[in-house]
């Protein structure tokens, strides 16, 4: 019994020390000063912008995403092909790279003297350093948690039901649509809280490939660390916060969506 | 091919100048350092997580306490709060103003931190589905043939969460070893002393130096692969050992 | 018309599932495909369904050649062993399913719906999901489902494989009249010779991928063509040279030109059926089946001396089985 005790008090106190204290302390400094200073750090054209910035490249790398990752999932639980370890592999990757490497991976190719950069640039199209690039980046890093939400649901799944829906007088797509990913929408939707959560949060990658240009190119991670480096502490916590409280609705969401996989 | 096209941007671009020019780079004494650190650090957090894990696991799975629940759900904050948060976060407790007094800012120490903060998960949602899964009647078996508790975690519990373990920490290893954002802010990113290898490839980047970068970049996708790889061969060997 | 299978053949890598088989299933019957695990049986089955493609051979349904043409355009019913239930959706939904991707007015949809429930005895259950449902209950589901379109075949695969004995049986007599009362063809598969006795008019048994024989319930018993459907579709008593069915073989008290003498070596009480297991003179072993009024007549008891007579001629010489 003393032994159980000692475990919960190492477990909570870590816990306590690592994660809630300093996450608390930080709501408690972005409030330490009323919530109109919170309010007005919040509302500045440098925090807006950074703000709908964010909004749209979650925007717009969520559904792409989501999209691909239900089209790759299909295609590595129901298809068999050579090369199919190697799709596997590949899938994983954004998991195991160091955000600043894909970065830069990202210049090596659409920046100056990249493999296709100076053609893009010469057409007018700039990617590093402005807001395509850092949806790429987006993209990228984002890239497997759809995919892996996704293939254990489908596997489970069988292929049962879409033969029946066959059976009956479904085309391809309309199997899709009505059978298959309604069956898999649990998983879907974790994936897609996931890839939000992230596309939100990455800093990494596209801090390497925004240029940072305050007002232009700064998102909401990226206002933080602005802030911070201009000795704006008040500021930092507040788009902090913001952020933080994000990451608690994803945490909240992720814990409804759970216990719903089962059925 | 949109994962892999672009890595293999980097690994040619590491050797565009030559293999001198790789290894000038990588064995550059800033670099040196910046690998060296983020090794050491990584395994230190990893051993640190295998541990600490493992009990976090247990007590979610074997223990009974209010708020419980609570504990189970914020495991996984840091995943999705965003890693430049998580590094102000700790900033904040165990920075120059932090409450307490402990200053750990731009010391390795803070390096090691950031690192247990983002890779805190890992382990802990690895074994705690195993756990779980573990039948209790073996335990039982085997203290009704006079094991006692600590024998019979140690050659019951144990052995069966080996598996588990190690995946986690090689997961745990590769997100310390690419880790970033959680850095930048705590650390003051001094050379030879806190600059990890991520932050010292970001350094170069920005001053132009893309070669250097890539190279850096290079030995750390090796890292992250080789560790991969053998952490996967590692957690399946014990399961034949096993049996 | 019903369905014609001309020499199709199916090999997965090395393994035959289906070697040159052919296959006429009339109009409005009711078929069982039998045979041991592995036999082909399913395979043949989802062939017809157009859910596996056969590398030879061809199939016809119903007058047309369906060889190549997609399930979804078969027009044929299909009940999955585990039902396949569509789980996100109702009951109501599920049988809805073919008449709505069919483009059907909706009042339409909603008549055949109420018709197919209150036939398959599923009338109280419309607005629930799959997982509230018994396995009967999902298994009627299944075929009202299937029913809805009104296919020109209905296809079962295992249909009473999943559920519990007495539910079965209820399901054996349940499927039967509704096929009395739809007429339309059907065949089920089944690895259970009474089930298929039960229910079919017509068997087919199916081993290694080839038909071993074709007919009526009564004719494989008593008439089965080889060796393989003798054992597989009934027991067997063997008696020297010969193989019987155990009730074809007579137990008398003294000796008779023909008989042989034996000698009882246990009496098994079954309630109406009872078997008496003996060794025959030379030491081979066998078992009959008599009932219990005669065996109180015979005064059975272990150890007793016995002959054994066939009642007509034996069923099949196993020589003769190639």
């Amino acid at each position: 019994m003393k032994g159980r005790l000692g475990l919960r008090f190492v477990a909570i106190g870590y816990l306590a020390a690592l994660l809630a204290f300093p996450v608390g302390l930080v709501f408690y400094r972005a409030f330490e000063h009323g919530v109109d200073a919170f309010w007005e750090a919040m509302t500045t054209p440098d925090a807006q912008h950074a703000f709908w910035l964010t909004v749209e490249m979650v925007a717009i790398a969520v559904p792409l995403n989501t999209a691909f990752g239900v089209l790759c999932a299909l295609v590595l639980v129901r298809q068999n092909f050579r090369g199919k370890a190697l799709l596997n592999a590949a899938v994983d990757l954004p998991f195991a790279v160091s955000p600043v490497v894909i970065g830069l991976a990202l210049i090596l190719i659409y920046g100056r003297d990249g493999w296709i950069g100076d053609w893009l640039i010469e057409n007018g199209i700039r990617v590093i350093f402005s807001t395509p690039g850092m949806i790429l980046a987006t993209i990228f890093v984002s890239l497997p948690f759809v995919v892996r939400e996704v293939v254990p649901v489908l596997r489970e799944i069988g292929t049962e039901q879409e033969q029946a829906a066959e059976t009956l007088g479904a085309s391809p797509l309309q199997t899709f649509f009505r059978i298959t990913l309604p069956a898999i929408r649990w998983g879907v939707a974790y994936g897609v809280v996931l890839t939000t959560a992230r596309a939100l949060g990455e800093f990494g990658a596209v801090s390497i490939v925004s240029g940072k240009l305050s007002g232009q190119t700064e998102t909401l991670t990226l206002l933080v660390e602005n802030r911070f480096q201009r000795f704006d502490l008040a500021g930092a916590y507040a788009a902090s916060v913001v952020l933080a409280i994000l990451a608690l609705l994803t945490l909240l969401s992720m814990n409804l969506l759970r216990p719903k996989e089962g059925r | 091919m949109i994962a892999l096209i672009p890595l293999s941007a980097v690994v040619l671009k590491s050797t565009d100048r030559g293999w001198d020019s790789f290894w000038n780079a990588v064995s550059s004494p800033q670099a040196w350092a910046a690998l060296r650190l983020t090794l050491i650090a990584s395994v230190v957090v990893v051993i640190v997580n295998a541990i600490v894990g493992t009990v976090i696991a247990w007590v979610l799975v074997r223990d009974e306490f209010r708020g419980k629940s609570v504990m189970n759900s914020i495991i996984d904050l840091p995943f999705a709060l965003p890693t430049i948060v998580a590094g102000l976060t700790l900033l904040a407790l165990y920075g120059p103003r932090g409450p307490f007094g402990l200053d750990v800012a731009y010391t390795r120490f803070a390096v090691v931190l950031a690192l247990l903060f983002v890779t805190l998960p890992f382990v802990v949602r690895a074994v705690q589905p195993v756990l779980l899964e573990l039948d209790q009647e073996v335990e039982q078996a085997a203290e009704s043939l006079g094991a006692s508790k600590w024998v019979t975690f140690r050659r019951i519990i144990l052995p069966a969460l080996y598996p588990a373990i190690i995946a986690g920490s090689g997961l745990a290893f590769a997100r310390a070893v690419g880790e970033f954002g959680s850095l930048v802010l705590i650390t003051g990113n001094l050379p030879f002393k806190t600059e990890a290898a991520s932050v010292f490839i970001f350094s170069q980047v920005e001053s132009d130096n893309v070669t250097g970068a890539a190279a850096v970049s290079v030995v750390l996708l090796l890292i992250a692969f080789v560790v991969l790889l053998g952490f996967g061969w590692l957690s399946r060997k014990v399961v034949r050992d096993e049996g | 018309m019903g369905i014609v299978v001309e020499n199709v053949g199916k090999k997965y890598g090395d393994f035959v599932a289906l070697d040159d088989v052919s296959l006429n299933v009339r109009d409005g019957s009711l078929t069982a495909l039998l045979g041991p695990s592995g036999g082909g049986k399913s395979t043949l089955l989802r062939v017809i369904a157009g859910l596996e493609e056969p590398d030879t051979g061809t199939v016809v349904i119903d007058g047309e050649d369906a060889t190549g043409v997609p399930a979804r355009k078969r027009g044929v019913g299909f009940v999955f062993q585990h039902y396949a239930p569509f789980k996100h959706m109702t009951v109501r939904d599920n049988v809805a399913f073919g008449l709505k991707i069919r483009k059907r007015e909706k009042a339409e949809i909603d008549e055949r719906v109420r018709e197919l429930l209150e036939l398959v005895h599923l009338e109280g259950f419309a607005h629930r999901y799959p997982s509230q449902l018994s396995g009967g209950q999902r298994q009627r589901m299944a075929l009202a489902r299937a029913l809805a379109v009104k296919p020109k075949v209905l296809l079962l695969d295992e249909p009473f494989g999943a559920l519990d004995a007495t539910v079965r049986k209820e399901l054996r007599a349940w499927l039967r009249r509704l096929h009395d009362e739809m007429n339309v063809t059907t065949v089920f598969v089944t690895h259970d010779q009474e089930e298929a006795m039960e229910v079919a008019e017509q068997i087919v048994v199916l081993n290694h991928g080839a038909i071993e024989q074709v007919g009526a319930p009564q004719d494989l018993y008593d008439r089965p063509a080889n060796d393989f459907v003798m054992h597989f579709i009934g027991p067997v008593a063997p008696l020297g040279k010969r193989w019987l069915r155990p009730h074809d073989l007579d137990i008398l008290l003294e000796p008779e030109p023909g008989a042989s003498e034996a000698t009882v070596q246990h009496v098994l009480h079954l309630g109406f059926e009872v078997r008496v297991e003996v060794k025959v003179e030379g030491g081979e072993e066998t078992w009959v089946q008599t009932t219990r009024d005669r065996a109180r007549e015979l005064e059975l008891a272990d150890g007793q001396q016995v002959w054994l007579r066939p009642a007509h001629d034996p069923v099949l010489e196993p020589e003769a089985a190639a």
